[in-house]
């Protein structure tokens, strides 16, 4: 009875205030969507962390015709050169920094090549004698590099050794650059969300001040007067949560799990499933703010 | 507050005040030398009041506009407290008490305005029932009482009524109804019928009386000499702020000075 008549009394708030409360849910909505968006980058952050890192390698490039650097001035790599690389990566001043090592071939390389462009029109116009052969090393310590680095950069055939984590971490700061602009955003609406919060129940309070008078007069509780309030601050922002964390999982499952999954096979994008860690985290953060910012308010403008 | 005190006619307190023992109180009301100051710079509102009003009573609380009488009311109602002295209501003390109390000592106290303060899109009996149901009452309950008490303040048969299509009294009744609908014992009741023609007040009137014959207590402040006169019940008459008169079976004006 109790319940049934509050839950009676926040409905015909939110009926009575209903454009302030659609504005409250859209912003909650679009607020928590960048939210979602930042928890999706770091997700997607810490997935291809944990793929890559384990697969990632220090390539030695091997000169080819085209190549510009000094220790390439006597042309394209000779066998022997080759067979120098190769024995330096299996002695023993290199060996205990090497994990395991690959030769790419410049076919190999161009097959790599091509099907990581197979989209793109440069596929069709890259030769193998364009791309490099190279050493792939795996180290057993990927912050060694610099020791492997030092080895055999300055070999004659070697055209360069690129750590491919360092390639990592700058689309990896790229992405954290792009989640911090998203939780900034976020915060910025979240704020606009908690002042709009805070004056919908402000005007839904004062639209109703005759019940509530009545209600003190006779003695209801605190509890009864203020509840109303608090749970259509509170319905409101769900609702809103409730788009946005649709919205995250649509963006997680749809565009990032089939689309970005198909268009980039074998990068270890994150799905649809991992967007549900999110959910509860919205929820959360919607009902803490809504209540917040309607006991705050219901302190200052609702008296019992 | 030399002017009140020259004008002070000697008051009769109905109890003996050696009868009672400091702080075994009995009264329903009590004010022990009450004021209450708003500003600093006027004048009180209320001014060292003394005065008790036993159960079952029914009191005029009389004087002009600004003389204290809402004052009077709010101080019970704990919508203000005292600036200094106490107010007890029921023996409780109603300044100390905690604010999560206040609700319970408001139940306990049926108030009446001059205005109604009906809800205007709730039926007579869904206004009655909303002061039920703000309570946590059941509907069982609910629609037992709500028709009961609109017969006792006569408004049978108009349970389905809004509140603009009822006349001024009739709006009164409902708001009586109302205030008691949660067996208050005390009724307070602030120029109930400030808004009424003579005849509809005289109406509201023997509600008030119906109510008082079955044991709550009632204070109602009023200008409304007619009444006052009629009804021949205790007076109790403040001037700016000060107790000027109290006496049982009144008029409007002392005979005194009438």
């Amino acid at each position: 009875m109790r319940f049934a008549f509050v839950l009676g009394e926040t409905f015909s708030g939110i009926r009575r205030n209903l454009s302030m409360v659609v504005s409250v849910v859209l912003v909650t909505f679009i607020s928590l969507t960048f939210v979602g968006a930042a928890g999706l980058l770091q997700q997607q952050i810490n997935q291809m962390k944990g793929y890559w890192y384990d697969r990632v390698e220090v390539a030695i490039f091997l000169c080819t015709d085209t190549s510009t650097t000094t220790s390439c001035a006597s042309g394209p790599v000779t066998d022997s050169q080759r067979q120098a690389v190769q024995d330096l990566l299996e002695a023993p001043t290199a060996a205990p920094y090497v994990k395991s090592f690959d030769y790419e071939s410049q076919d190999q390389a161009l097959e790599i090549f091509q099907e990581q462009f197979k989209n793109s029109a440069m596929a069709g116009t890259v030769t193998a004698d364009q791309l490099p052969e190279s050493f792939r090393v795996a180290l057993v310590d990927p912050e060694q590099y610099e020791v492997v680095n030092e080895l055999f950069s300055s070999m004659p055939g070697v055209e360069i050794v690129s750590d491919q984590r360092e390639l990592l971490e700058q689309i990896f700061s790229l992405m954290n650059m792009a989640s911090v602009i998203a939780v900034s955003v976020a915060v910025v609406m979240l704020v606009c969300a908690v002042l709009l919060i805070a004056t919908t129940i402000r005007l839904s309070a004062f639209s109703r001040r005759r019940e509530t008078g009545i209600m003190r007069l006779v003695g209801a509780s605190k509890t009864m007067i203020q509840l109303p309030f608090l749970l259509e601050g509170v319905i409101a922002a769900l609702a809103g949560a409730v788009l946005a964390s649709v919205t995250t999982w649509a963006v997680a499952e749809f565009f990032i799990g089939d689309w970005l999954t198909g268009q980039y096979p074998g990068t270890g994008f994150i799905a649809g499933g991992d967007a549900l860690v999110l959910i509860p985290l919205l929820l959360l953060v919607a009902v803490l703010l809504a209540a917040l910012s309607s006991i705050l308010t219901l302190r200052r403008y609702l008296k019992v | 507050m030399g002017k009140a005190g020259t004008e002070t006619s000697p008051t009769q307190p109905l109890v003996p005040r050696d009868d009672r023992v400091q702080g075994q109180v009995w009264n329903m009301i009590r004010f022990e030398q009450v004021s209450k100051v708003y500003d600093r710079r006027s004048r009180p509102a209320l001014h060292d009041v003394t005065v008790e009003f036993e159960r079952g009573e029914f009191v005029f609380l009389v004087g002009a506009s600004g003389s204290g009488k809402s004052t009077f009311i709010r101080l019970m109602l704990r919508e203000e407290r005292a600036s200094s002295g106490t107010v007890y209501v029921v023996g409780r003390n109603v300044a100390r008490l905690p604010s999560w109390r206040v609700p319970r000592l408001r139940r306990g106290i049926g108030v009446v305005f001059q205005d109604f303060r009906l809800l205007p899109n709730k039926t007579v009996y869904a206004n009655v029932a909303f002061a039920m149901q703000v309570l946590g009452k059941g509907r069982a309950q609910i629609r037992q009482t709500v028709p009961e008490v609109l017969g006792t303040v006569g408004l049978e048969g108009k349970e389905r009524r809004m509140p603009h299509e009822l006349s001024g009294g009739e709006q009164q009744r409902v708001a009586i109804a109302r205030a008691i609908v949660n067996r208050p014992e005390i009724l307070l009741a602030d120029e109930p019928t400030g808004n009424l023609d003579p005849e509809t007040s005289l109406g509201i009137m023997a509600v008030l009386d119906k109510i008082n014959q079955n044991g709550t207590t009632v204070v109602m402040a009023t200008h409304d000499d007619d009444i006052v006169n009629q009804m021949r019940r205790r007076v109790v008459e403040l001037h700016t702020g000060g107790i000027v008169r109290d006496e049982a079976g009144g008029g409007y004006r002392t005979e005194v000075e009438a």
